[in-house]
C-alpha cells in the first residue's frame, strides 16, 4: 500500500488517515453516508512536501510571457501549478520532464502520452533558445495528439528562487521525522518529504 | 332618530381623536426606532460589500492563474474522447457551493441544476456530494437519500490545492463506484454575471475504454490511476476557484443592492418622521390656541 510513488501515495495516505479518523470516532468505514468534516489548514494531513518546497523558496519573481498561437507542427505548452501559471498555450521548442517512468524530453510531434511527474526539475527550452528550469513537487504531464502539452504541477517554483540552505534544513528536518515516525502512515509521509527535499537539494546544488 | 344617531357619531369622533393622538405619539417613537435599525443595517451591508470587494479582487486574481490549470486538466478527457459507459448508469454529482449565504442566487443556481436532474427519470442511480453547507441545506430535505457526503468549512478562506486534494481523497474513498459524473459549479464571467457550468468525471474503466486512448503511448493501470487521481484534484481545485470568485462577486452585487434599498427606506422613513413630527407640533399649537380662545 505504501509505495514510494508520489501521488498515489499522497492520496492513499490521506485515505488511510480518513479511515483512521472515521474509525476512531466509531463510524463504520463502509457506511456510505459518512459526513466528512474538516477544518481548513488543519494538521490532519500534513502534506510535508508542500511545506518543504515553500521553505525552500525565499523570494518570488513575476514573469510574463507573451501569448503565441500554435500552428502546424508546433508544440503548445500549458505549464501551470496551483500557485502560478508559467506558460499558457505558448509555443516552445523542447520540454524535459521527470516522471515515474523515467525522465523524458518532449519535442513537437511527440507520441501522445500520459505520465505522472516526480519531484524534480522541468526544463523548458523556448523558441529563442532560452532555457528555464522550474522545480515541481508533483503533478501530471499530458501530450495530446495535436501536439499540445499540459504540465500540471501541484506546486512549482523557478529554480533560481530556491534557497539551498533552506532546502538543506528541510531535508534534515524531514530525515529526523522519518526516523522518528511511529506508524506506517507517518513513515510514508516522511519518506515523501525526504524524497522531495533530496530532489530540491540536488536541484539547488546542481 | 337624530337623537339616537348623534351620540354614536360623537362617540366615534372622540375615539378617532384619541386613537390618532396615541398613534401619533407612538409612531414618532416607532419610526425613529425603525429608522435607526435600518441605518444600522445599511452600515452592515455597506461594510460587507467592502469586505467582499476586497475578497473578490483576490479571488479574481487567483482565478486567472487557475484557469489554464483547469482547462489543461479537462483537455485530456476531450482529446481522448472519453465517454460515459452505456451499461453502467451510476453517476456522481458534486455540488460546488460554500457555507456562506447572502450572495444572491449562487448556491441556489448550483442546487437547482442538481435538483432538476434528480427529478428526472433515472435519478435512483445518482449520488450527490455537497461541498458547502448551503447546497446541503437546499437538497437534504427532498433528496437527502442521494447525498453521500458533505464537506463544510468552505468559503471562509480562499480555496487551496490542499482543500481540493482532501476533497478528492474523500470522493475516492466514498465507497461509491461511479461510472461518470459531473462537478457542478458557477463559472465566473464578469463582475455582474456567472453561469452554472460542469466539469466531467469518469471512472477508470470509462477512461480505459475510450476510443482514442490507444493512441496514447506507454500507459499502464498505475499511471492512469495516479493521473486520474491528480486530475480529479486539479478539476476540483479549479471549480472551487471559479465558485469562490462568482460567490464574492455576487455577494458584492447583492450587498450593493441591499445598501441601496436601505438608503431608499431611510429616505422614506425620514420623510414620514418629519411629517409626523410637524403634525404633532401643529396639533399641540391648535390645542393651546383653541384652549386660549375658549377662555376669552
Amino acid at each position: 500500500m505504501f509505495q514510494r510513488r508520489y501521488l498515489a501515495t499522497m492520496l492513499r495516505t490521506v485515505i488511510c488517515q480518513k479511515k483512521l479518523v472515521l474509525g476512531s470516532c466509531g463510524v463504520p468505514k463502509d457506511r456510505i453516508c459518512n459526513y466528512i468534516f474538516w477544518t481548513k489548514r488543519n494538521t490532519l494531513s500534513k502534506m510535508a512536501f508542500r511545506g518543504v518546497l515553500r521553505m525552500g523558496v525565499r523570494k518570488l519573481q513575476v514573469r510574463n510571457f507573451a501569448d503565441a498561437a500554435p500552428k502546424g507542427d508546433e508544440m503548445a505548452l500549458t505549464f501551470a501549478a496551483g500557485n502560478k501559471v508559467f506558460y499558457d498555450k505558448q509555443v516552445v521548442r523542447q520540454i524535459d520532464v521527470p516522471s515515474f517512468s523515467g525522465a523524458f524530453g518532449i519535442l513537437p510531434k511527440h507520441v501522445p502520452t500520459l505520465a505522472v511527474l516526480r519531484p524534480g526539475v522541468v526544463t523548458v527550452v523556448e523558441n529563442d533558445g532560452k532555457q528555464s528550469k522550474i522545480f515541481v513537487s508533483s503533478g501530471t504531464v499530458t501530450v495530446n495528439d495535436d501536439s499540445s502539452v499540459q504540465v500540471l504541477a501541484e506546486e512549482a517554483h523557478p529554480l533560481e528562487n530556491i534557497d539551498r540552505s533552506a532546502a538543506q534544513e528541510a531535508l534534515s528536518k524531514a530525515q529526523s521525522e522519518l526516523s522518528s515516525a511511529s506508524n506506517e502512515k507517518a513513515k510514508a509521509e516522511a519518506a515523501i518529504a525526504v524524497e522531495v527535499a533530496e530532489e530540491i537539494v540536488k536541484a539547488a546544488s546542481g | 332618530m337624530l337623537g339616537r344617531v348623534a351620540p354614536g357619531v360623537c362617540g366615534q369622533a372622540v375615539a378617532v381623536v384619541n386613537h390618532q393622538q396615541n398613534r401619533n405619539m407612538a409612531t414618532l417613537k416607532a419610526i425613529s426606532i425603525r429608522l435607526k435599525s435600518v441605518k444600522n443595517i445599511q452600515k452592515i451591508t455597506q461594510s460587507m460589500k467592502m469586505v467582499s470587494a476586497a475578497k473578490y479582487t483576490r479571488a479574481e486574481r487567483e482565478l486567472k492563474a487557475a484557469r489554464p490549470y483547469g482547462e489543461g486538466a479537462v483537455q485530456f478527457y476531450e482529446r481522448a474522447e472519453v465517454a460515459a459507459p452505456e451499461d453502467d448508469k451510476k453517476e456522481l454529482y458534486i455540488a460546488m457551493t460554500s457555507d456562506r449565504g447572502l450572495c444572491g442566487a449562487v448556491h441556489t443556481g448550483v442546487s437547482k441544476v442538481i435538483r432538476n436532474r434528480l427529478s428526472e427519470p433515472g435519478a435512483e442511480n445518482i449520488k450527490v456530494i455537497c461541498v458547502g453547507d448551503k447546497s446541503r441545506g437546499i437538497l437534504q430535505r427532498l433528496y437527502g437519500k442521494h447525498i453521500i457526503s458533505v464537506a463544510n468549512e468552505i468559503g471562509r478562506l480562499p480555496p487551496t490545492f490542499q482543500d481540493a486534494a482532501k476533497l478528492a481523497a474523500a470522493v475516492l474513498t466514498s465507497g461509491y463506484e461511479f461510472a461518470s459524473g459531473k462537478i457542478i459549479y458557477n463559472k465566473f464571467k464578469s463582475v455582474v454575471s456567472y453561469a452554472q457550468s460542469d466539469l466531467p468525471l469518469y471512472s477508470q474503466k470509462a477512461v480505459e475504454s475510450a476510443p482514442k486512448l490507444a493512441i496514447y503511448d506507454s500507459l499502464d493501470a498505475d499511471v492512469i490511476q495516479s493521473y486520474m487521481e491528480f486530475s480529479l484534484a486539479s478539476m476540483l481545485f479549479y471549480a472551487m476557484k471559479e465558485g469562490a470568485c462568482s460567490e464574492q462577486s455576487s455577494r458584492m452585487t447583492a450587498m450593493d443592492n441591499a445598501s441601496k434599498n436601505a438608503g431608499e427606506m431611510i429616505d422614506k422613513l425620514t420623510l414620514t418622521f418629519n411629517r409626523t413630527r410637524q403634525a404633532v407640533i401643529t396639533r399641540e399649537l391648535i390645542e393651546i390656541i383653541s384652549g386660549a380662545a375658549a377662555l376669552d
